[in-house]
């Protein structure tokens, strides 16, 4: 045993240290997705007999409307999301210079990111809050009749990501100033020198440069916009009347809210979106695969 | 004594702080969903059970009320204790049909509770048996604000046609004749619920929330076309998606609106807003189709033992007390609701609750309200519809659509 561990050590030290974050990852991350794909194939309330009923549980999800608005509001979230990506590139920018005092704007451009997601959601609803919001007010100036956003099927959606994306924008954009601490210089100054400046400047030597900073902004970026669910849920609870539900938000109502008692369907929902969210994630595995191994 | 403490480990420690202190006693531990005010008053309760009872100690842990209705499913499950809240109706059929509810009917049965609890024994029965003890309900109806009547010079209506007359006038001066404050829902299902009981009497109402009459049936149309005499013309306050009910009652406290289809409870959003005895008025919701037995709205709150119950005899002595008159009274006295006990009194200083007193106990029958008449699924799926209806009331064929649907997947 003692012999086979002295010849082997090297081959096995890397399994050790791993096991225990593997052991954890399984038991919480890699089981619960197989669980939840059996018990998509349940009808079950989450006390009583399940009972197995086999895909009925996906043939009534693809005849159902609020699955529907909610696939189609996360793909409104995932597009509009997106948009934190350039501009959190456009403030880190704008930031990256040496003036008295920047380190104070810095972090005070990172706030949104540091306040709880329900924060945000919560001070974002009173922002567009009807008869007393200040948006609301702002609107009724310019346009007579006031706005609630949160009211209004039109808008709804909307009004949450840009909640969302306060946050967001943020976080891109420390990412993006980190990634511009290791620009090289020489390499600025060698354009310089050839007469590159202003877009040429940031699209040719710059922007290459921060591709590691892009492509982890827009694996957060894309995985947060798949995930929302906080803001949904503190701001208007899917409403009005299920139009600002997102697939994630649909799950839980449908398993585990005051008015859910369908573990098997939402772990349906679950499923799909998990599907979804595979797709992306395989890209992005597959790219960090790619570019380890050329190394 | 009594402990109350949130959270599962306070509740742990306490036990076993208790199970060395008193040996001799036996522990009965309750879990609820209390605001301060009712918990005070469950206290104080309690209390006079363990004075009653010296060998029993009750230790009461009390929950968030909103988390309350998550956490329930599992500690039903898993640490059950030995009696714990719920609601009535169907509310607590998933837990009376998984078994996680015990039949307490001998409870009833040896206390005479058929009779004094006799309002509210039909909601509390499921296969003819009782699963549970109610402890208090409220009245629901239009509450209004006395001084806006004056300002427009309307008189405050005794049938439905005057009720929509003075919306007009209300419209006029630009009041709200009608808010609510949908954003959690189910305010907007008191109004469905009075109109559909008003026009179409309790039995029916009682079938469509069992979902034994299509929602694409005449006579919920009929409903929706009077609701419809609100919604159109505007006289609901716009925007009532955005907006919790308490901002609603602001609305009605700031004169900015006339009438409020609420329940009791909330006189005191009102009364902390500034209205008094002489401003805020109450009213029954107003006949619609003449003839029909008035049914009012009395939703029911519950005491239940769970199946997992350690110390059911216990648990049972506690139900027969909570039952009873005495217990009742002072419970709702301190809290500002109605006793299910007929036996039991209401503070004569309070004309709200003498009012709702009057109302129930006249009322031909109660409904518990729609989201606990209603299976959970077509509650989430009619509220939605309801909410839907009062912002774009021409969408009403495909919303009706959709809860018949809706209506084909969860009854079966």
């Amino acid at each position: 045993m003692l012999a086979y561990w002295k010849t082997n050590q090297r081959r096995l030290a890397p399994w050790v240290f791993l096991a225990p974050g593997m052991f954890m990852f399984a038991v919480y991350v890699i089981i619960p997705i197989f669980q939840s794909m059996w018990i998509s194939f349940y009808d079950w309330d989450g006390l009583g007999e399940a009972v197995w009923i086999g895909t009925e549980n996906y043939v009534e999800l693809a005849d159902d409307d609020a699955f529907y608005t909610s696939l189609y509001n996360n793909v409104i979230w995932l597009a509009m999301y997106l948009l934190a990506v350039p501009a959190g590139l456009l403030i880190a920018i704008f930031l990256n210079q040496t003036v008295w005092g920047i380190r104070v704007y810095k972090s005070l451009f990172f706030f949104p990111f540091v306040i709880s997601q329900v924060v945000v959601g919560l001070m974002f609803a009173w922002f567009y809050a009807p008869n007393f919001g200040l948006f609301y007010k702002l609107t009724e100036i310019v346009f007579g009749t006031g706005t609630a956003v949160l009211a209004d099927e039109r808008f709804v959606t909307y009004g949450i990501i840009v909640a969302g994306l306060w946050p967001q924008i943020a976080y891109v954009m420390i990412l993006y100033l980190t990634g511009l601490n290791n620009v090289a210089p020489d390499q600025v100054e060698a354009a310089r020198l050839d007469g590159a400046k202003g877009w040429r400047m940031l699209w040719y030597v710059i922007l290459p440069q921060l591709r590691p900073a892009t492509f982890i902004a827009v694996v957060v970026t894309v995985i947060g916009a798949l995930r929302s669910f906080d803001l949904v849920s503190i701001m208007t609870g899917g409403g009005p009347y299920g139009t600002s539900r997102v697939l994630s938000y649909y799950m839980y109502e449908q398993a585990l809210s005051e008015y859910g008692y369908r573990m098997g369907y939402g772990a349906a929902i679950a499923v799909v979106l998990f599907g979804i969210m595979m797709i992306f994630i395989s890209g992005f595995i597959w790219k960090m695969w790619r570019d380890e191994t050329e190394r | 004594m009594v402990h109350s403490k949130t959270g599962a480990l306070a509740a742990v420690a306490v036990l076993l702080l208790s199970g060395s202190a008193f040996a001799q006693t036996r522990t009965l531990t309750y879990n609820a969903d209390y605001d301060p005010i009712p918990l005070a008053a469950m206290e104080a309760l309690i209390a006079d059970f363990e004075a009653a009872n010296p060998d029993i100690d009750v230790v009461l842990n009390n929950f968030d009320h909103e988390g309350y209705k998550t956490a329930i499913r599992n500690f039903l499950t898993t640490d059950a204790p030995d009696l714990a809240n719920w609601y009535a109706g169907n509310r607590m059929a998933p837990f009376v049909n998984a078994g996680q509810f015990i039949d307490v009917s001998d409870v009833w049965e040896a206390n005479g509770l058929g009779d004094a609890l006799g309002s509210a024994k039909a909601s509390m029965t499921i296969d003819g048996k009782q699963w549970g003890v109610p402890y208090t309900y409220y009245q629901w109806g239009i509450y209004y604000n006395r001084d806006v009547y004056k300002q427009v010079g309307v008189e405050v209506p005794t049938t439905w046609d005057g009720f929509i007359e003075n919306c007009a006038k209300f419209k006029e001066a630009g009041i709200d004749c009608l808010t609510t404050g949908t954003s959690a829902l189910w305010p907007g299902a008191g109004i469905f619920d009075y109109i559909n009981m008003r026009t179409n009497g309790y039995e029916f109402h009682m079938e469509l929330t069992a979902g034994k009459v299509a929602w694409t049936d005449d006579r919920v149309k009929a409903t929706f076309a009077q609701w419809a005499k609100l919604a159109e013309p505007g006289y609901i306050t716009a925007n009532h998606a955005a907006i919790d009910w308490q901002d609603a009652a602001a609305l009605l406290v700031q004169g900015k609106a006339a009438n409020y289809v609420m329940g009791n409870f909330a006189v005191g959003v009102f009364k902390e807003g500034g209205m008094t005895n002489d401003t805020l008025g109450f009213m029954v919701f107003p006949e619609i189709t003449p003839g029909i037995p008035r049914a009012e709205e009395a939703p029911t709150d519950t005491i239940h033992i769970p199946a997992g119950a350690k110390n059911v005899d216990d648990a049972k002595k506690f139900l027969a007390f909570v039952a009873s008159a005495d217990a009742q009274t002072k419970w709702n006295t301190a809290v500002g609701q109605l006793p299910t006990n007929k036996n039991s009194t209401v503070p004569a200083d309070d004309p709200f609750l003498v009012a709702g007193f009057e109302t129930l106990s006249t009322a031909y029958a109660l409904a518990q309200f729609f989201d606990r008449d209603a299976p959970a699924e077509m509650a989430k799926a009619g509220m939605e519809g309801f909410q839907e209806f009062m912002v774009k009331p021409e969408r009403l064929p495909e919303i009706l659509d959709r809860l018949e649907k809706v209506r084909g997947q969860v009854y079966k």
